[in-house]
């Protein structure tokens, strides 16, 4: 009895470890199920998908695949981060701009992007470019939105009190504008980052000649799920690797705020 | 500002914005019978008008807006029930919170459309693979709102509520529940948008029916007039969908 609440007591002072555990019994769980419960053509263990990662990479053009892929991904976030900066800025720094085209950027934003998907692959081929192309329209809008929200949200007092003491505009920019705007512009960073990942993504597994989205077919109607497994899975290692970043940027450049 | 300029800014943005959605669709006029860009790549904006007209009168898009609502609904009311039961049986416990709230939180930031070719080959290119995945993407934001809405209850509330002798069923009702239900409502919302999404990307990537699978056959099949009219009735649908879904959140918010 005592021996049982000792543990209970480790646990709850441990939450990290717990969690940990209920990861572990996840994979536990899916190992047994794929071993004795479900058809081998359709799921295959763990420990069998990790085993053969180095298959994987030696299956010829996956490497080249996976490449072309990031270098998608990185045109396609750098193009946004690019784009979306200086339309917010434009758009967000005056008074006329905002109330004008703001509007438009919402409902352009609120139209579902996937449906003109197909009109990208008649515009730019199947290759890269509307695989960057699609990645783009996902990821400026969110950056936009920020970096507008964050333009607009500094205090009119910290303005007239630079004005008032004859600062030039573009003293303004530089020492008001600029170190307010960091915390938002990493913020819009992320959630751009998850939107190219979205865009270049779904253009990939729409159409794809080279890139990770050949593969994908290629796996699924060759019924073979232990490549596919993991395929997938190193490329949701490299979503949370590209979110991490640019998460731990925002955190790291938004502190001066908060700390 | 004086009312009276403020009143001739607001309406100099209102033509900025009636003229340049007035220069796109003259510029498209001009471009598609003028300037010789091929009708593949655009059609002309009359023809589009046509055919829109011409999809709305034969009520050809039956079938298709049939199998998306269907497979909308189906995805969404499993993912709200799942989402909200399992986020209401974690924030019981702030210890349950601090275990499952960052791995599902960690699940939410991977493109779940990427594991799509898993769900085919699991469920098939029927609806089932789409109401798989649009309750699957649309879950996280649920479960996450109502463990957000539930766990972080004022204690204070809480204690009151109790020393003044509240039930178990009580406290649900009057306390937890009206204090966690505008995050869960927002929850529900990011849900349902996000699962509107996922089934008409799942329909455009791989299905036999459904808006987004008529889109793409008509794209395949080069006839852009009607892809370009589909494409606007699915925006349109969308829109209604969402304004109605954001309608209903702020008039419960209330």
């Amino acid at each position: 009895m005592t021996r049982t609440r000792q543990l209970k007591h480790f646990f709850i002072r441990r939450p990290g470890l717990a969690r940990f555990g209920v990861i572990v019994a996840l994979f536990l769980l899916w190992e047994a199920a794929a071993r004795w419960w479900i058809d081998p053509m359709f799921l295959s263990p763990p420990s069998k998908v990790v085993a053969s990662l180095g298959a994987l990479f030696e299956t010829p053009r996956v490497p080249a695949a996976l490449q072309l892929t990031f270098f998608e991904l990185a045109v396609a976030f750098a193009l946004s981060v690019v784009i979306g900066l200086t339309v917010g800025l434009a758009v967000g720094l005056s008074r006329f701009g905002h109330r004008s085209f703001m509007p438009i950027i919402l409902l352009l934003y609120g139209i579902p992007q996937i449906t003109i998907l197909p009109l990208f692959i008649l515009y730019f081929g199947i290759g890269a470019p509307s695989k960057i192309a699609f990645g783009v329209t996902h990821g400026i809008f969110p950056i936009i939105v920020t970096i507008v929200a964050g333009v607009q949200n500094i205090k009119p007092i910290l303005m007239t009190a630079a004005r008032s003491m004859g600062a030039s505009r573009w003293q303004i920019f530089r020492w008001v504008i600029f170190p307010h705007m960091i915390p938002s512009f990493f913020a819009g960073m992320r959630l751009g980052m998850t939107g190219v990942l979205l865009g270049v993504l779904l253009a990939e597994l729409y159409v794809s000649t080279a890139g990770i989205g050949y593969f994908t077919q290629l796996f699924t109607q060759n019924f073979d799920p232990t490549k596919l497994l993991g395929l997938i899975s190193v490329l949701a290692a490299m979503a949370i690797v590209l979110n991490e970043i640019v998460r731990r940027a925002e955190v790291h450049f938004g502190r001066w705020r908060t700390g | 500002m004086s009312p009276r300029r403020e009143l001739r800014s607001k309406l100099a943005s209102r033509a900025v914005q009636v003229a340049f959605v007035a220069g796109v669709l003259l510029l498209w006029y001009l471009g598609t019978n003028y300037w010789g860009i091929s009708p593949i790549l655009l059609p002309n904006p009359v023809k589009v008008w046509a055919e829109l007209r011409d999809v709305l009168a034969t009520g050809e898009f039956w079938p298709d807006l049939r199998v998306t609502l269907t497979e909308l609904v189906t995805a969404f009311a499993i993912s709200c029930t799942g989402g909200v039961t399992l986020g209401y049986a974690i924030s019981r416990s702030p210890f349950c919170i601090k275990v499952f709230e960052p791995l599902l939180a960690g699940v939410y930031s991977i493109p779940i459309i990427l594991f799509l070719p898993l769900y085919v080959l699991f469920f098939g290119l029927g609806p089932g693979s789409k109401i798989a995945i649009g309750a699957t993407i649309s879950f996280f934001p649920i479960v996450l709102n109502t463990v957000a809405g539930f766990g972080y209850v004022d204690k204070i509330f809480v204690t009151a509520a109790r020393s003044m002798g509240a039930s178990n069923i009580q406290m649900f009702w009057h306390v937890l529940l009206p204090a966690a239900l505008p995050v869960i409502l927002t929850g529900l919302r990011i849900g349902f948008t996000v699962a509107l999404l996922s089934i008409l990307g799942s329909e455009t990537l791989a299905s036999l029916a459904g808006l987004g699978h008529r889109i793409v056959h008509l794209a395949e099949g080069m006839e852009t007039a009607r892809m370009f009219a589909y494409i606007a009735f699915a925006v349109v649908i969308a829109a209604c969908l969402n304004a109605t879904v954001s309608g209903l959140e702020r008039r419960s918010k209330r």
